[in-house]
């Protein structure tokens, strides 16, 4: 187990590696950065100087572990298109991305499983029929589509809803909350439902599929002739089986709400990691790019290794070396 | 089906477990399939029955009819079943989840898929047990281990802490065992239980079966194509063909002297020590699928002594000595009209 998560930590380390490579690498092969920052009018010896204060003189080696080491402390620079450092804005555009991410994965799970279930359970029941049905609409449709029809029907035929911003927020010192205040809810629901809804709609049918092939399995209807109530069954022993598979999709798909978050933040005007990049991208603002990436891969490397780590909680197949090996 | 006189009569009073003119069909597209047609039989109480037949005679889907699980679309569509004559066949679900387990025990083919995976052998027969019973955790515990060593596994105190995949096909079997027994069924229906396992241990396993399902008083449906299985372990035994049951009797005179052309195929194929044989015989051809199932005697295109009427009429089971057997070559009461079959 101890060995299990050495190695995997020294494989995150890698990724991170190569990922600050890249990152490292937007700065050199997307233009010069003192032109956008001096403009057209600087005298060359306005940009030299610049040069020898940002390191650009350094040989290239040397410049990419000094963005290593500043990255590692979580410093990225000043950005280009406001002069601030970049871990100020990425300090207040995270809280919002993750509390989105965070509530649409919740969404996607509480609601995704249990409806997994039903329709595995109930196969042939009307409830389960208009599930699936409504379920390939939330497959098929893109996500700025939906976030634009909860716009309409919530916000400005039913007026329930605010339809842009994030509003309610309490400031806890290091975080800017919109959890705590039924306001902060009303906000976060839409954008966070729009978000959830391709995950829910994929979870579900992933618990489904599951739930059918085990049902089907040996164990299963040697359980029922042990005379188990159906409860222990369905959800002791059929629903844990079916949860390594979910628990991969899930952390996969963590990542995607993550990214497709880009698109639900424009949507709603969520004041998020995806707009500050996008303005990022528009402004070809190289430090908070490369943050983000880093960012992003960081994220995905920690939810890989919680991933693996459930699977050794949820399966003791796969803890059979550590507890002594199979006797005979 | 016209009743008449040379039917199965109803089993006698007393007996643990009857089955009379059971029959279970599958509708499909193609119309629908019989997979057991007809068939009848009691088991006594403390009786061990072994039932054999090739792949597909039927034998596996009437254990799992009697246990009420089979799967859909399959269905029983006649018939009774009866424990201590109360009828279990058409009880509501829950009812029947009481029996199961508590009075019907069941030991599946291949142990290695029987357990689940995720939980501890002890959480699965503490489960079991605290299900059927109002024992405390402890108390099923306690009687869990016992159970471990009584189906011989060592050290069950640490063992029953142990997951499925940590113990061998043999072992887990055991465990199997020991769930099938655990609140004490008075019927155990034993679904090829050593099939799936190495040959060395097999004998094991059944020893330990039958052993233990005579410790705990219970009575036991040997499901199995181990003709030498049957004959060391069975009191009786019922050869089935094609759904339905072909003959059926104590299990010295079926072996003996099989009356059944199909009986005394199956007997030809066992290997015996002492008898000078070049080769084991072997019936020519293969079973009938459900969708073929020829008129008359289903085994009519395969028997060696067969004549016209085995083609057109279907033959009953009738008493023949001191077992019943469906062929035309007898009649009811008499001895066999053709010569010896040996």
């Amino acid at each position: 187990m101890f060995a299990f998560i050495v190695q995997r930590l020294f494989q995150a380390v890698l990724v991170m590696l190569v990922v600050g490579l890249i990152s490292f690498a937007l700065f050199r092969f997307t233009g010069d950065p003192v032109n956008n920052m001096l403009g057209q009018e600087a005298t060359i010896e306005q940009r030299q100087a610049l040069r020898e204060k940002l390191g650009l003189n350094d040989p290239v080696p040397m410049q990419f572990f000094k963005f290593l080491v500043n990255a590692s402390q979580g410093e990225f620079g000043l950005s280009y298109r406001v002069g601030k450092p970049v871990e100020e804005l990425i300090a207040t555009a995270l809280p919002a991305t993750l509390e989105l991410v965070f509530v649409s994965a919740l969404m996607a799970l509480l609601i995704g499983v249990p409806m997994g279930v039903y329709t595995g359970l109930k196969r042939h029941a009307p409830l389960s029929r208009m599930f699936l049905t409504v379920s390939l609409v939330g497959v098929s449709l893109p996500t700025f589509v939906i976030g634009i029809l909860m716009i309409l029907v919530f916000g400005v035929w039913l007026g329930w809803l605010p339809t842009f911003g994030r509003q309610g927020l309490v400031d806890l010192g290091f975080w800017e909350t919109g959890l705590l205040t039924l306001k902060g809810w009303s906000f976060l629901i839409m954008p966070a439902f729009t978000l959830a809804l391709f995950q829910l709609t994929l979870i579900m049918r992933l618990v489904r599929a599951e739930m059918l092939e085990v049902l089907r399995t040996d164990y299963i209807k040697f359980a029922k002739a042990r005379g188990l109530r159906n409860r222990a069954i369905n959800y002791g022993h059929a629903l844990k089986n079916t949860l390594v598979p979910v628990i991969t999709i899930m952390g996969l798909q963590v990542g995607s709400l993550l990214a497709f978050s880009i698109i639900t933040e424009t949507v709603f005007a969520w004041p998020g990691m995806g707009r500050l990049f996008l303005d990022s991208i528009r402004f070809v603002d190289i430090p908070i790019m490369s943050c983000y990436l880093m960012l992003m891969a960081f994220f995905f490397v920690i939810i890989n290794l919680s991933v693996d780590l459930l699977y050794y909680a949820v399966d003791p197949r796969l803890r059979a070396e550590t507890l002594g090996g199979a006797a005979h | 089906m016209a009743e008449n006189t040379t039917r199965e009569k109803p089993a006698r009073k007393g007996a643990l477990l009857e089955v009379e003119n059971l029959r279970v069909e599958f509708p499909t597209r193609r119309g629908t399939l019989t997979a057991v047609d007809d068939i009848s039989f009691h088991i006594d109480e403390g009786e061990v029955l072994g039932v054999v037949g090739e792949s597909g005679a039927g034998k596996s889907m009437t254990g799992t009819a009697i246990i009420g699980l089979l799967e859909p679309p399959g269905r029983i569509a006649g018939g009774e079943i009866r424990l201590d004559g109360r009828r279990i066949d058409n009880l509501p679900y829950e009812k029947l989840r009481r029996i199961r387990g508590r009075e019907i025990g069941m030991v599946f083919q291949d142990p290695l898929t029987s357990l689940n995976p995720l939980y501890t052998v002890g959480h699965q027969l503490i489960e079991t047990i605290q299900t059927h019973t109002d024992m405390s955790e402890s108390q099923a515990r306690r009687r869990a281990i016992d159970l471990l060593a009584e189906v011989g596994i060592p050290a069950p105190e640490r063992r029953i802490d142990q997951y499925p995949h940590q113990f061998s096909g043999g072992m887990r079997q055991r465990v199997v065992i020991a769930l099938a027994l655990c609140v004490n069924p008075r019927l155990v229906i034993a679904d090829e239980p050593t099939t799936a396992l190495d040959v060395s241990i097999q004998a094991q396993i059944i020893k330990l079966l039958k052993k233990l399902c005579s410790e705990h008083g219970a009575a036991v449906m040997l499901i199995t194509h181990d003709m030498g299985v049957i004959a060391e372990t069975a009191d009786r035994v019922a050869v089935m063909y094609s759904g339905r049951i072909a003959e059926v009797g104590p299990v010295r005179e079926v072996i003996r002297n099989a009356k059944h052309p199909y009986t005394h195929g199956l007997m030809g194929s066992i290997p015996m020590v002492g008898h000078d044989l070049d080769r084991l015989t072997q019936i020519e051809g293969s079973m009938p699928r459900l969708t073929e199932i020829p008129t008359g005697c289903p085994f009519n295109p395969r028997c060696p002594k067969v004549f016209e009427r085995c083609r057109h009429e279907r033959p009953e089971l009738i008493a023949v000595e001191d077992t019943r057997v469906a062929c035309w070559l007898y009649e009811e009461g008499e001895q066999r009209r053709t010569g010896s079959h040996g």
